[in-house]
């Protein structure tokens, strides 16, 4: 069993966010959750097959309208006033506990304290795909606006009903609805008087407009975050439940291995210790988690791993091994993109330049490993696990237990990060196979080694680009190909008329996933760079050469707000120091970084400055956004200079943080945010795109500071070579 | 197992332990102190700093016989009364997380620099938390907070 959730075949829905069509829907029973909950109001988001915002999220939902309406968010009122949201999405520090609140009161006109969010719990929650993709606020914050808008109106209508009068009079205020002319006021709890009231949400909800906004727009702290500052904020690896057992589960010695021979006993005459084996799969059991560890390291097992590639020839087997499957083509920002005919304008181009690009595998390493707690209990499963897809991991227990998805629960507490490297559920298989055999609920908590193994990483890369430009500045040619790293933002947003875009799948070494802005960062270094490359080429201001050929107004404005901050132009770099620029668009986000870096008297390139504009339309949370975006510049970093999985014949060879360099406080340079808030455009996300515009920027800069051309990330993580390579 | 006695935020627990069981190990799966978090078991990354007679300790490297007899201090016994210690205040004022897996960690850590050193300069501050990791990358907020913290505790 488990050596297939090891398994290595790279997931296209992994890579690419793609969630699959479904076989089956549930019936949300409105009726049971108003027994839950007690009478009041409740409103619910029906989405229409094919359409509205669900359909963009996985882009192929069926459209068979016979079958039942999907729910994919709802809010009930109860009488005692207090407002609870019901969402399929996860909190892992993104924030969204707060900003979805705050839209929710918004247009309740309540403070943000009175609502409480249930999110990510198969059983409570709408189905939602996961949170990913930043659709958390263009998708679930545009529904919830909706739907709370919807209780408001309706509200209202009890109140005319109640008192006769026409509802214009009226006006909601702080949780009640007034009447100004007869000075009467009715609280939200006492309107609903415990009737079983449920509103579905009209085409188009009376919603307010950012412009008025009061509550949203504002930086409201983080909801619950004093429990942060006090350790009582239960992660997954925090819970205990009555009669629980620590489990631990036996690695391989490789991936893909095979266990050839397994011998228990020394770990089963521990006290109250159980071996569990199914297939490939080895587990420990303990009455307490250090009896766990022990039992583990008494096990004694053989594998056979057979031959895998190795990091060292990791961009010639990605060149080689191209996957003969048409994918990706017309996906993840390429539409469209094909046009003209690269080779005749290169032909009459001035400049021309052919240069290629990798990236490393790096790993997510959130500091809260993977883990989960798993109950069995009369043929149902309760699992608690940090993932993103809370519903995808119901359907992969189901399927790996070959139990109806009705008989699992799924609870995802707020986790302690994922950056898009908790999509699957495979701490919570693993728990809940150890709890199966144990008869009793089990913990398991990943190592840190394991997280660095057997989670997956981001994928590796290889990017060829070609490109020809006039004289004066002017792009006429531009073609790209991206071997395994991904299609996200392969498009490239300078107006240029004869382009060649493609996507090539590959089969890669490692386990692959999703990671924080997809290869949006892979193909964002090497457009980026290569800019670069051809506005040193044409003998033009770097970022003039960009503003020059951009068309969006948007980019130019973040570009603009970036550099003005920054003083680009305005200032020359001290000797050994040098400015970089990047930037683009991607998921509704529109981000340019201007990056001062230093090289150090180890050769070692270290920024100094960063200063980084970014624009989603109108701003839901000033200060949770910054927040986003500092931490994207930082984790960026990491990637950017100094972050690499090295792997050999199936064996991670730096599966510690003392051999994994991540970003630290001395790697700190000085940021500088600067925030576009367009009240007139729909809120967009932001926890992904603020991450890809430090590597170029950075690259950028070293190459201004040394004239070194860095084609690779990491950049320099051993320091700079000692000549230079920009031939 | 053997019977330890260990003096936690003040209060005195009678633990069955092996000696060799980390400190971690024992605080959160027998003590029921979940505050202090696993992230590394390596000692690299802070996420189950505690104190021992006041001095930052990573929890997964220590065996808990080295606690015995020693005031051990963890992120459950900064708050006195419901009022939160200036460092945590500090680090809800800034918002100094997002995830918070880290926060506790690094508070604890703040506190053992702010009893020793009250004005720590930036680089004092960077130094000592170089062994912290925020993989959210707050480390702005959180040095933010730092100074925050010192300039309410000096004030106190």
């Amino acid at each position: 069993m488990m050596s297939r959730s090891g398994g290595y075949e790279p997931d296209p829905e992994l890579t690419e966010h793609e969630v699959g069509e479904r076989l089956h829907w549930f019936d949300v029973d409105r009726r049971g959750f108003l027994k839950v909950l007690g009478g009041g109001l409740i409103v619910c988001l029906a989405v229409p097959r094919a359409a509205g915002q669900a359909a963009q999220e996985s882009g192929r939902f069926r459209s068979s309208p016979e079958l039942p309406k999907e729910i994919s968010a709802w809010l009930h009122i109860g009488q005692d006033g207090r407002i609870t949201v019901f969402t399929g999405k996860v909190e892992m520090g993104q924030n969204i506990r707060t900003s979805l609140a705050q839209q929710v009161a918004e247009e309740l006109r309540v403070p943000v304290e009175t609502i409480t969010i249930v999110m990510g719990d198969t059983e409570e929650t709408p189905w939602d795909a996961g949170t990913f993709g930043s659709r958390t606020t263009p998708t679930m914050g545009r529904q919830l606006r909706a739907v709370a808008a919807t209780a408001r109106e309706r509200l209202i209508d009890l109140a005319a009903e109640r008192w006769k009068v026409d509802r214009a009079a009226l006006k909601v205020e702080g949780g009640k609805v007034a009447n100004s002319g007869s000075g009467r006021a009715l609280a939200y709890g006492e309107l609903t008087r415990g009737q079983e009231l449920v509103a579905v949400v009209a085409e188009a909800a009376p919603v307010t407009p950012p412009r008025e906004w009061k509550v949203a727009g504002t930086a409201v702290p983080k909801v619950g975050g004093r429990d942060f500052v006090t350790g009582k904020h239960a992660y997954t690896s925090d819970l205990v439940r009555p009669g629980m057992l620590f489990g631990k589960v036996l690695r391989p010695a490789g991936f893909r291995a095979t266990l050839t021979s397994l011998d228990g006993k020394r770990a089963e005459k521990l006290a109250g210790v159980g071996v569990v084996r199914d297939g490939d799969f080895v587990g420990v059991v303990a009455p307490d988690a250090w009896t766990a560890e022990r039992a583990l390291s008494a096990l004694e097992a053989k594998w056979n791993v057979p031959p895998q590639p190795s990091d060292k020839e990791l961009f010639e087997y990605l060149k080689k091994n191209e996957e003969p499957r048409e994918r990706g083509n017309g996906r993840g920002g390429q539409a469209g993109q094909n046009s003209g005919s690269v080779e005749e304008a290169m032909a009459s181009a001035d400049v021309k330049l052919a240069r290629t690009y990798t990236v490393e595998y790096i790993a997510h390493a959130p500091l809260e490993p993977r883990a989960a707690v798993a109950e069995w209990s009369g043929g149902k499963l309760t699992v608690w696990t940090g993932t993103q897809r809370p519903f995808a991991v119901r359907d992969e227990l189901a399927e790996a237990f070959r139990i109806s998805p009705d008989k699992v629960r799924v609870q995802v507490p707020d986790t302690g990060a994922a950056y898009g490297g908790k999509h699957t559920g495979d701490a919570a298989v693993e728990a809940a196979r150890l709890a199966k055999a144990a008869g009793k609920p089990v913990k398991l908590v990943w190592t840190r080694e394991e997280e660095f193994t057997w989670a997956y990483f981001r994928p590796a890369g290889v990017i060829e680009v070609k490109s020809g430009a006039r004289r004066d500045g002017t792009l006429t040619a531009w073609e790209f190909h991206n071997y395994n790293s991904g299609p996200a933002a392969i498009g490239t947003p300078y107006a240029v008329a004869n382009r060649k875009i493609q996507f090539h799948p590959v089969r890669s070494p490692l386990r692959q996933g999703s990671y924080r802005a997809l290869a949006a960062t892979a193909n964002h270094f090497a457009r980026e760079t290569h800019m670069d490359e051809l506005a040193h080429a044409t003998g033009i201001d770097p970022l003039e050469f960009r503003l020059k050929n951009l068309a969006d107004e948007r980019l130019k404005a973040v570009f603009e707000a970036a550099a003005e901050r920054f003083g680009w132009g305005k200032r020359k770099p001290a000797a050994g120091r040098g400015f970089g620029v990047a930037g683009g668009f991607e998921k509704g986000g529109y981000v340019a970084a201007c990056a001062e870096v230093e090289i150090d008297s180890s050769r070692r390139p270290r920024l100094v400055r960063v200063v980084e504009a970014f624009e989603c339309g109108a701003v839901v949370n000033p200060g949770g956004l910054r927040n986003q975006i500092e931490g994207a510049i930082v984790q960026g970093m990491g990637g950017a200079l100094f972050e690499a999985v090295r792997f050999e014949n199936g064996r991670i060879m730096n599966p510690y943080f003392s051999q994994y360099r991540v970003p630290r406080t001395a790697d700190l340079p000085q940021i500088e945010v600067v925030l576009l808030d367009r009240k007139d455009l729909p809120s967009m996300g932001a926890g992904e795109t603020p991450i890809v515009g430090i590597a170029p920027a950075a690259g950028n800069a070293i190459f201004a500071a040394t004239g070194i051309r860095l084609r690779g990330l990491p950049l320099a993580p051993d320091g700079l070579p000692d000549r230079r390579t920009n031939a | 197992m053997g019977a330890l006695v260990l003096t936690v935020n003040g209060t005195r627990r009678n633990i069955e332990a092996p000696p060799e069981e980390s400190l971690l190990s024992v605080l959160r799966n027998r003590l029921e102190l979940t505050g202090t978090k696993y992230g590394c078991g390596e000692g690299q990354c802070g996420a189950c700093t505690v104190l021992l007679d006041g001095r930052p300790v990573r929890s997964c490297r220590t065996p808990v016989s080295d606690a015995a007899g020693k005031k051990l201090t963890t992120i459950e016994g900064l708050a006195r009364g419901g009022r939160l210690h200036p460092v945590q205040a500090a680090f809800l004022d800034e918002e100094a997380f997002q995830c918070g897996y880290c926060t506790s960690g690094m508070i604890v850590s703040t506190v053992a620099l702010l009893e020793s050193n009250p004005s720590p300069r930036p680089e004092d501050i960077v130094g000592h938390l170089a062994g912290n990791i925020c993989r959210c990358g707050t480390y702005p907020r959180i040095l933010a907070a730092v100074g925050r913290a010192a300039q309410a505790m000096r004030k106190a």
